[in-house]
């Protein structure tokens, strides 16, 4: 019997990274969800963001999960990178790459690049913060701070700019990394029409939506 | 028609190579694009200088020799074709045109144009092909079988012709269609599934030792095949190594 690559494969690598960009997908979702309550309702807003920042689950289970899929997607992705360009020591003098294949799909390392320059600044603004306010200060529940942390940030012009910028990049990566992690996981069949077209209104609709959530709060304030 | 040659040249695997502009003139707009090089050829001759090495073979598109990255392309600009099959009329009058060997670590350039691309031959001898005992009491393949979709994706599979434009035109020089297409040839018929297992983790393990890039499912390769071997094959292969790697 062969030996099994499981670990260290370029298809293993490849399904690692599919299978963690779903999961960061799935939590996009949830994340947008959340967001676009506070266009609507502040309470509503506020009494699921409570529950999401206290429930014991959530904080001690999933967040850490949530992280270390982070992690490991942006490390995995800055690997193979690397091992992609080892691949073609020699450059071509003219490549023609937009002949056969789209600027987001031979991109995903400057849109992924982006992305973790945005989750620094989001981090620094949002997730930093709640930690020390819960963690290291000890500070009372609070169930109505929420709204009021979140369109605070967005007063400023040019975090509101930069967001939006961010976001722009979110979806060329979503539009390439939806349907590229199916096929990954090996799931080119009848279905990937109808995937890919639900793909391309993920990636539009989520980071248009972030779009007009950061716009509302900053016009709204 | 006028043209001018930007053509990389390359004394041997050691040299450094680099690109050469030359001036050509005569050139039908009829004429294959291996015709005009060797037209090309005749006047290097003639004036004394090196030909341009470059590969070439059946010059009816199917046994994969004829290489060349032309303007940006595999095989140049023209779809579902070899160089061979490419024609000069796809270019026009006054054209430059940027002649370059495939590239990748895993085809050095052997001189010119011309690239040692064995290392998909070793990827075969990995597991591209069946055990089969010829000793003289081999079956006849025609008494077992095989649903008409499965034999027709495979004979699709099958008409790869390992010229290794997937990996020339791929961003990240990645095998992964080739190999997929050798692995899908045999996964889906009866005489295949028996070694299905090794073949697919032999094959992967291969290809990933003779150093081509990770696939990030750019599907360039795709389209740039010039027997439209589809992307298909590349999910089967990693369903097939998924599901032989978790197996053990």
């Amino acid at each position: 019997m062969a030996k099994s690559g499981l670990l260290k494969s370029s298809i293993a690598k490849k399904v690692a990274m599919a299978l963690s960009g779903l999961f960061l997908m799935l939590f996009l979702a949830q994340h947008f969800f959340i967001n676009m309550m506070s266009v609507f309702s502040a309470d509503v807003f506020n009494s699921i963001s409570h529950f999401m920042g206290t429930n014991p689950l959530i904080q001690f289970v999933i967040q850490p999960i949530l992280i270390v899929g982070v992690v490991f997607h942006f490390i995995m992705g800055f690997v193979l990178d690397i091992q992609n360009k080892k691949a073609r020591p020699v450059g071509y003098a003219s490549y023609n790459g937009a002949a056969n294949a789209s600027w987001a799909s031979r991109n995903m390392i400057i849109s992924g690049s982006v992305i973790l320059a945005f989750l620094a600044l989001h981090f620094y603004d949002f997730w930093f913060p709640e930690m020390v306010y819960k963690y290291i200060e000890f500070n009372p529940a609070d169930e109505t701070r929420y709204f009021h942390e979140l369109a605070e940030k967005f007063v400023s012009p040019v975090r509101t700019g930069l967001y939006s910028l961010s976001f722009i990049l979110l979806s060329l990566h979503l539009r390439h990394g939806f349907s590229s992690s199916f096929q990954s996981i090996g799931q080119n069949n009848k279905y990937t029409k109808g995937m890919k077209n639900f793909g391309l209104w993920f990636s539009v609709v989520v980071p248009l939506g972030f779009v007009v959530i950061a716009l509302f709060h900053h016009f709204n304030h | 028609m006028k043209l001018t040659l930007k053509i990389w040249r390359q004394k041997n695997a050691q040299d450094k190579g680099k690109m050469v502009d030359y001036k050509i003139d005569g050139i039908e707009p009829d004429m294959s694009f291996l015709e005009m090089l060797d037209v090309f050829n005749e006047q290097q001759i003639n004036a004394g200088e090196e030909p341009v090495a470059f590969d070439h073979d059946c010059r009816e598109g199917i046994c994969g020799m004829c290489s060349l990255f032309i303007n940006g392309e595999a095989h140049g600009p023209d779809r579902g074709v070899t160089t061979c099959q490419l024609h000069m009329r796809m270019f026009k009058d006054g054209d430059t045109i940027t002649i370059e060997p495939f590239r990748a670590a895993a085809f050095p350039v052997v001189k010119d144009l011309v690239v040692d691309r064995s290392s998909f031959d070793r990827i075969q001898h990995a597991g591209g092909f069946i055990s089969v005992n010829t000793s003289g009491n081999t079956i006849d393949a025609n008494t077992i079988p095989v649903n008409k979709k499965d034999a027709d994706a495979a004979f699709d599979a099958a008409t790869c012709i390992g010229c290794g434009a997937c990996v020339a035109t791929c961003k990240n020089s990645s095998a992964m269609l080739f190999v997929s297409a050798k692995v899908s040839q045999y996964a889906l018929l009866p005489q295949g599934q028996v070694e299905a297992a090794d073949r697919v983790l032999n094959m992967v393990k291969q290809m990933d030792e003779e150093g081509f890039g990770n696939c990030t499912n750019t599907g360039a390769c795709e389209i740039e095949c010039p027997k439209g071997i589809s992307l298909e094959n590349i999910a089967r292969m990693n369903r097939e190594y998924m599901s032989a790697s978790l197996k053990g």
